[in-house]
């Protein structure tokens, strides 16, 4: 597989802050990248210099192995995460308009199709919902049929069902050959939609892979979670225990059975127990020493 | 519920506290046009009549009728007799006055001449026996005529300096010019569909207002439409070029609403929309020239009121399409897509 986008030692200072520190990366065609990290970590920046709209204090960006450039501005498909659109446009204005901006042209009907916004076409932007908006702006990066997508924090604000449908979404676009680039410091969106990920934090990459390898290679067994209020004794002589900010204990086990044995004399509850696989969450927690909400 | 009003009192002010672009503008805006307007109607204030004496000399000797000593009245020495009778004519001078022959002119459609003449009729009783008073050869032109170009100029200014340097300046903050940015679309490309969209809009607006009252009032037109409507786009695209260069940097409305009322409210003064500058000391008038509205009111009042041709007002389509273009390049130069 070709590589679509590369990240070459990019930096972007301001005063008094490095907001992106030697960050370099590679992106393969075809796949969904996954840029993940908290609030602040530099994803957006990094994801901005990429797309050319803010400009690096240094690093290149390539495009299909030539620096990024007039090409890169026709064949990419760019969703931020803060942005607006014309008011008193309505839905299929505003996608006729950013496609005339284009030499290239996605088949608009399909894109509508794609996006679900077939009854909202005549709907002025000003009067569209959360997720309503998160579709058009997914639409208005797609109108070039773009070989590489960009999506900055896109289900930042929708509910759990409108989350649900955008990843949908963005599994149908992928499956058609587009390549994916998605920032988000949600790691379940990260492990549903991403086959690579690279993880940030205080503008570096600190991790990055395939994230089930990633997990893989840092993990073995599960993950037992229960409340501090459950817990009557000291949990001495068993290993790998976190507690979190969010009052929950959590416990790394590689026998479960044998975990839970040890446990049962100090908790007081066992039915609030739960036993899962690690997750990002975790990877994060511990190449960082902080949580992602934090 | 005070607690929550507080709040976001303080918040508020915070936020206007800490854009110093705009709290740097909210205060020298009135320094500005404090020392600005002293600049202009300096003296015993504002005179409100402006009368021509007709003489060879350049000074006037204020002894030689008591008219010359009333207040609040410019007078201003005219040599050529024919170039005071025009500027009766077109509303510049309010009265003109040769007391040699003790006669005077007066454009019978000026409201302004009118209370000019009462003035100078009641000060003559003194000197004793009644100054005559002569007739402009030609028909004389009505204030509306000559008001008329300056409410379009101005209403074409407001329109092209707010309708295009504030939404850009809107768009920026926003994030919309963000998203225009990361597509193909180049900044030139952006200006000049901006200079041409407001442009269309100016057009329509303006031919729309100048064609209403022109059936309404029968206004008056010596000259030619085309050259007319010439006028109106070179200057159109002047003042949209003057809105973008304003535009191109600036992420706050509040100072991009300060700049663009800094620029238009001299240029609504000194251009003469509503009076002549006629009286204003050469400074005065030499900073006019630097205005496109003044051109711009100047060519248009040239064609409507004198049947100008394209020739006779070529500088002032010379000067704007240079303005025009020194504000489009700057604009294009300096301009940013982001708040960054």
């Amino acid at each position: 597989m070709q590589i679509a986008l590369e990240a070459r030692n990019l930096v972007k200072r301001y005063p008094g802050v490095v907001a992106v520190n030697d960050v370099s990366f590679k992106v393969r065609e075809g796949i969904c990248f996954g840029l993940l990290g908290p609030n602040g970590a530099g994803k957006t920046t990094t994801v901005e210099i990429i797309e050319g709209v803010t400009p690096a204090t240094a690093g290149e960006v390539y495009y299909f192995g030539e620096l990024a450039g007039r090409r890169f501005r026709e064949e990419a498909g760019i969703q931020f995460q803060n942005t607006a659109l014309q008011d008193y446009l309505t839905v299929r204005e505003t996608l006729e308009m950013f496609q005339k901006l284009y030499d290239r042209h996605a088949d608009l009907d399909r894109v509508i199709e794609d996006c679900s916004l077939g009854e909202l076409l005549e709907r002025d932007n000003r009067k569209l919902s959360g997720g309503q908006r998160q579709r058009l702006f997914l639409a208005v990066a797609l109108v070039n049929a773009p070989r590489l997508v960009f999506l900055d924090e896109p289900t930042t604000g929708l509910d759990p069902q409108a989350r649900r449908n955008f990843w949908t979404l963005v599994q149908r676009i992928q499956a058609q050959g587009t390549t994916i680039i998605l920032t988000t410091h949600y790691m379940d969106e990260a492990h549903v939609l991403c086959d690579e990920i690279a993880i940030m934090d205080e503008g570096q990459v600190i991790a990055s892979g395939a994230p089930d390898d990633l997990l893989r290679s840092r993990y073995e067994g599960l993950v037992i979670e229960l409340p501090v209020d459950d817990i009557s004794g000291e949990l001495d002589g068993i290993d790998h225990v976190v507690y979190d900010n969010q009052g929950i204990v959590e416990i790394m086990s590689t026998d479960v059975s044998q975990s839970l044995e040890a446990l049962a004399p100090r908790v007081v509850n066992l039915n609030r127990i739960k036993i899962r696989q690690p997750n990002l969450e975790d990877l994060f927690l511990d190449l960082t020493g902080h949580s992602l909400r934090s | 519920m005070l607690k929550r009003i507080y709040a976001v009192f303080v918040a508020r002010n915070r936020e206007f506290l800490r854009d110093r672009g705009t709290l740097a503008w909210n205060i020298l805006m009135p320094v500005i046009l404090v020392f600005g307007l002293a600049f202009v109607f300096g003296g015993e204030g504002r005179n409100q009549y402006t009368v021509g004496v007709l003489q060879a000399a350049p000074e006037i000797d204020a002894g030689q009728h008591p008219f010359l000593e009333s207040r609040f009245i410019e007078f201003v020495p005219i040599a050529d007799q024919e170039d005071g009778f025009r500027k009766v004519a077109r509303h510049r001078l309010d009265l003109l006055v040769r007391f040699g022959d003790r006669r005077y002119w007066v454009n019978p459609e000026s409201p302004r001449g009118y209370f000019a003449e009462r003035l100078l009729l009641q000060s003559d009783t003194t000197v004793g026996g009644q100054m005559q008073k002569a007739q402009i050869s030609g028909d004389p032109i009505r204030y509306v005529d000559w008001v008329l170009p300056g409410i379009l100029g101005m209403n074409m200014m407001f329109s092209c300096l707010f309708g295009v340097g504030y939404v850009v300046v809107r768009y920026r903050k926003n994030g919309f010019l963000k998203r225009l940015r990361a597509t193909p679309l180049q900044p030139s490309e952006f200006i000049v569909a901006q200079v041409a969209s407001r442009l269309l809009l100016v057009l329509i607006v303006t031919a729309f207002v100048y064609l209403a009252t022109h059936f309404i009032l029968d206004t008056r037109m010596d000259g030619s439409y085309f050259t007319l409507c010439l006028v109106a786009i070179v200057g159109c695209i002047s003042m949209v070029s003057l809105g973008l260069l304003i535009a191109a940097r600036v992420t706050s409305e509040e100072l991009a609403g300060g700049l663009l009322n800094m620029i238009s409210w001299p240029m609504m003064i000194l251009s003469g929309v509503w009076f002549s500058l006629e009286g204003a000391g050469p400074a005065v008038q030499g900073l006019a020239k630097i205005f496109p509205l003044t051109h711009i009111l100047d060519s248009a009042r040239a064609v409507m009121l004198d049947g100008a041709t394209l020739v006779d007002i070529a500088p002032s389509m010379i000067m704007l399409t240079l303005l025009s273009l020194a504000f489009l390049a700057l604009g294009a130069r300096y301009f940013r897509w982001g708040p960054d």
